[in-house]
């Protein structure tokens, strides 16, 4: 018997064993795994046990945290929701995060290893910091301007300040309430449903995240282009190209919106917009030159974060010569989000350089002291500083005399270009009105703004819908608010 | 070889009764809930619970008058065993109590206070009333017909969660199958202490070894196959599986036939397929435990073991932390069945480490104590008592954490439920019963009689 007991209790050691290895399978070797399991409540209820940090627009915060009362202790508010959605984003205890929320998520929700007072305090204690502040490079009046301009048409504006990268505007309209879909529970879920079976796509951020074809405010690169590449030495030496065009091998013939487009110089077909000529000179500059001007500008970018992902702009790199004709005008596949065309003005306002755009100015820890400050960078070499100075003066042309005379500020020398994007197949639907411009007071030294805008159908007849009719007044708007914004500053 | 002479009866010297370290450990396992109860509440609200100096108050009480009561009557009893008990009944209580913040509306810390009182209570009661052990040998048949009466009765009332195991008369509701496990355990000890020199010696040769008869085996297996039987009626089949294991076990440290072991494995294994193919709610449970993330896959989210091993996985090493983690996300059965999660997640695996050496130190402590008694029926019990502790805790924690398919059981001393804390006791009161025989002083005149028995056991 006694025997038998000791080989019992030395199965019950066993037991024991086998409980103790098991113990520490699940708490130590599958439990990173096992944390990381989406199905794991856990993250996201210490994620939100405490305020998140807050965006802030200027020193003004349009974010804020309210105690709900709930496991998931605090849920994001925001003031002027729809204003700020396409430089916020959302964070939903449902739904995750995105934008500026998702970029800088380790900083809001205070895991940031730059927050803790000393390096691995956070994993030590197992605990998290105070949620730290993310300030924006966003100008309110310019914001402002750039929203109450599309008054709720579909479109989107995007304002960069030229020599330094900073995303000074960020709109997309229509545009949604982040609020509504902070939560969890039957609301949130209904309203997620209904935003995302909106036929007007507001959660779409159509300033960063969708492309357009350019339309012929394509035509600045175009431009670049050929007076880079030596196609073109004297912009107001008239060119040999027909109106309308028949596209090389093919019988297909490019027609002119505008009048006076036959054998019409460089300068000529920007004022008025010729397609011809551009793509004409498109064709010249050739596909290899015409890649590269467009990468200059920063199309062709699939990795561009300012910190929110940015959609790539496309210029195609393989076609034959009438596609590369067509895309030239910023037609065929040719394909840019307001970002990236705000890009392109910003590049001839800036003597040919592209700063890298950001929307962060710093980050801040709770107690308000810099965690991180952002520092303009180069991005790309859009063109040279002399065919800057020639564009820039083709751009003014186009405000002072040709189709973009909506744009004009008083006190101001303003560039811009009109775009007027074919969309849909045959052209069915209503076009795209762009308009792209920049800005210089009259006392400054250098360009305060450039804007690109798009308004995607509007209720305008077709006829009327033309970057300069559409779009102009808006990046007006924007300039005047941020011109007088930067005098205000003093 | 070793084992006769370990077990050939030493010279005499006088144990020292080991008093003065129960009330010195005791004073710990009261100091520990305590300050648990202290850290629950300083992690939700801030502040020390105002009623902890009552709660500590409270359970010092219930030790000392244990305490006093085996200083009285059972001096000479394992200093380990009550302290054990009171530690993991005030660790059960945190728990329980840190649980009840998340629900407000629903309260169960205050019952398990009145229950472990009761248990304590009962405790007592066996200490100072049943002298000696021997005595429950002469009711094994009553034991046995108040088992089965025990057993049976919740076959009357209906079913909560899938069991038809729970007895409910007006607020109060018993689980009489918790102490059926002690009659039980007494009747199998009493009948195989009894009957072992037939079922060893006696039956006919068959496959090439000695089968008992059934004259003698048949009874001791009708009992049993009736007591599994009728849990399998109530879908109770944590309990079955306990009952199987102690019946094995004690038949095999009665007889010293490995063979009963083998026997058992097998038929276990059988019944186990069968049952677990075959009854939905069990097959469900092993579907469960060989995919605990199905339903998460499924879109169903996270069933109840996928979020006990998350609550686990959470705890890490270290833990979070008393009051600090997230295991009521587990659900219903928080305070019962899963239990051990939040004692995984807050405590961590050292935690729940020392909680299993607990657990090990409680059955080592009886095996031991059956190991010291000279009397066959007490050697049985005390193996039978230590045995539904082992099987009970790894049943239960293997379950929870995924290492064998998920049986509802509870864990005893630290999961909400009065019928389970008030056996618990009960049975520790039983070892603190036979480790006082074991270890106390033997009148001269039994000593000759034990010296052979003990030879004979050998045999």
């Amino acid at each position: 018997m006694i025997r038998c007991i000791r080989r019992t209790s030395a199965f019950c050691l066993l037991l024991l064993v086998a409980l103790l290895v098991n113990a520490a399978r699940v708490q130590v070797f599958e439990a990173d795994t096992l944390d990381d399991n989406p199905a794991n409540r856990r993250q996201a209820i210490a994620r939100y046990a405490q305020p998140r940090g807050d965006i802030l627009i200027g020193d003004r915060s349009v974010t804020g945290s309210a105690a709900t009362g709930r496991r998931l202790k605090y849920e994001r508010t925001y003031t002027e929701g729809p204003l700020y959605a396409p430089v916020t984003g959302y964070a939903s205890q449902t739904y995750g995060t995105t934008l500026l929320e998702h970029a800088e998520d380790a900083v809001l929700s205070g895991t940031a290893p730059a927050l803790a007072p000393i390096p691995l305090w956070n994993e030590l204690t197992r605990g998290r910091e105070p949620g730290g502040d993310v300030v924006t490079t966003i100008r309110d009046a310019a914001q402002r301007a750039a929203y109450d301009g599309l008054g709720g048409r579909r479109g989107a504006v995007a304002a960069v300040e030229p020599s330094s990268g900073r995303i000074l505007a960020l709109v997309s309209t229509p545009s949604y309430d982040p609020g509504l879909i902070s939560g969890t529970g039957r609301a949130v879920v209904d309203a997620w449903r209904r935003l995302n079976a909106s036929a007007s796509m507001p959660m779409l951020n159509r300033a960063l995240r969708q492309t357009y074809p350019p339309g012929s405010a394509f035509k600045i690169v175009t431009a670049a282009a050929a007076l880079d590449s030596g196609v073109v030495r004297d912009p107001d030496a008239p060119t040999d190209t027909p109106s309308p065009y028949v596209l090389p091998g093919t019988s297909t013939t490019l027609p002119d919106e505008a009048g006076g487009c036959e054998r019409a110089s460089l300068a000529e077909a920007i004022r008025v917009s010729c397609n011809t000529v551009m793509a004409r000179l498109g064709v010249e500059v050739g596909l290899t030159g015409m890649v590269d001007a467009a990468r200059g500008f920063g199309f062709n970018d699939d990795g561009l974060t300012v910190p929110s992902g940015v959609a790539r702009s496309n210029f195609d790199e393989r076609m034959s010569d009438d596609q590369l004709a067509l895309s030239s005008i910023g037609q065929f596949d040719t394909a840019a989000t307001p970002l990236q065309m705000a890009l392109v003005a910003s590049a001839v306002a800036n003597g040919g350089d592209v700063r890298r755009p950001y929307l962060v100015e710093r980050t801040t820890a709770a107690d308000g002291s810099t965690v991180w400050r952002n520092r303009p960078r180069a991005y790309r070499r859009a063109m040279t500083p002399a065919t800057a100075v020639r564009l820039r003066r083709m751009m003014v042309d186009v405000v002072e005399n040709g189709t973009g005379t909506n744009a004009a500020i008083d006190g101001a020398t303003v560039g811009g270009k009109t775009g007027t994007a074919q969309n849909g197949a045959g052209n069915s639907n209503k076009p795209y009105a762009w308009f792209i411009s920049w800005a210089q007071a009259a006392e400054s030294g250098r360009p305060a703004v450039a804007v690109a805008v798009v308004v995607e159908d509007a209720v305008a007849d077709r006829a009327d819908i033309s970057g300069g009719g559409s779009a102009a007044p808006i990046a007006r708007a924007v300039m005047e608010a941020t011109l007088a914004d930067r005098s205000g500053d003093g | 070889m070793t084992a006769t002479t370990a077990d050939a009866p030493p010279p005499e010297p006088r144990l020292p009764k080991r008093r003065g370290v129960e009330l010195s450990l005791l004073v710990g396992a009261v100091v520990i809930p305590v300050y648990g109860y202290a850290a629950v509440g300083l992690a939700r609200s801030g502040a020390v619970p105002p009623d902890v100096a009552g709660y500590g108050a409270g359970l010092g009480l219930l030790a000392l008058f244990a305490h006093l009561a085996v200083r009285l009557r059972a001096p000479y009893a394992d200093p380990l065993l009550l302290p054990i008990a009171v530690l993991l009944n005030g660790l059960g209580l945190v728990l329980i109590y840190r649980l009840d913040l998340e629900t407000p509306a629903d309260r169960a810390a205050p019952t398990q206070l009145v229950w472990s009182t009761l248990g304590v209570a009962l405790f007592i009661g066996v200490v100072l009333v049943l002298r000696d052990h021997r005595l429950l040998q002469r009711y094994a048949y009553l034991s046995v017909t108040a088992a089965l009466a025990l057993m049976i009765v919740p076959i009357f009332f209906p079913a909560v969660n899938g069991a038809k195991i729970w007895v409910r008369i007006g607020g109060f509701s018993l689980q009489p199958g918790e102490f059926a496990k002690i009659l039980l355990a007494v009747f199998f000890a009493a009948y195989l202490a009894a009957n072992r020199e037939a079922l060893a010696h006696t039956g006919r040769r068959g496959w090439r070894r000695r089968l008992p008869s059934g004259r003698v085996l048949g009874p001791i297996v009708a009992i049993w196959l009736l007591s599994v039987g009728v849990l399998i009626l109530e879908r109770d089949l944590g309990t079955s599986l306990l009952f199987f294991g102690l019946f094995v076990i004690m038949l095999y440290v009665a007889t010293g036939r490995t063979g009963w072991i083998a026997v058992g494995l097998l038929l276990a294994a059988v019944g186990a397929f069968v049952v677990g193919s075959l009854e939905p709610h069990v097959h469900s449970r092993v579907t469960d435990w060989l995919d605990p993330f199905a339903s998460i896959d499924a879109g169903r989210g996270p069933g109840q073991l996928a979020q006990s091993l998350f609550a686990f996985a959470a705890g890490g090493m270290l833990g979070t932390g008393l009051g600090l983690g997230d295991s009521v996300l587990i659900g219903f059965a928080t305070r019962s069945d899963f239990i051990l999660a939040t004692a995984g997640e807050e405590l961590g695996l050292s935690g729940l480490t020392a909680i299993f050496l607990l657990y090990a130190l409680l059955v080592a402590r009886g095996y031991r104590a059956g190991l010291a008694l000279r009397d066959p029926f007490g050697r049985l019990l005390s193996v039978g008592l230590a045995s539904i502790l082992a099987l009970q805790v790894f049943v239960i924690a293997g379950g929870v954490m995924g290492l064998i398919p998920l049986t509802g059981m509870a864990m005893p001393f630290l999961a909400q439920g009065g019928s389970s804390v008030v056996t618990n006791w009960v049975m520790v009161a039983l070892l603190i019963r036979v480790s006082d025989v074991a270890r106390g002083p033997r009148p001269a005149r039994v000593e000759s009689g034990i010296v052979a028995s003990a030879v004979e056991d050998e045999r």
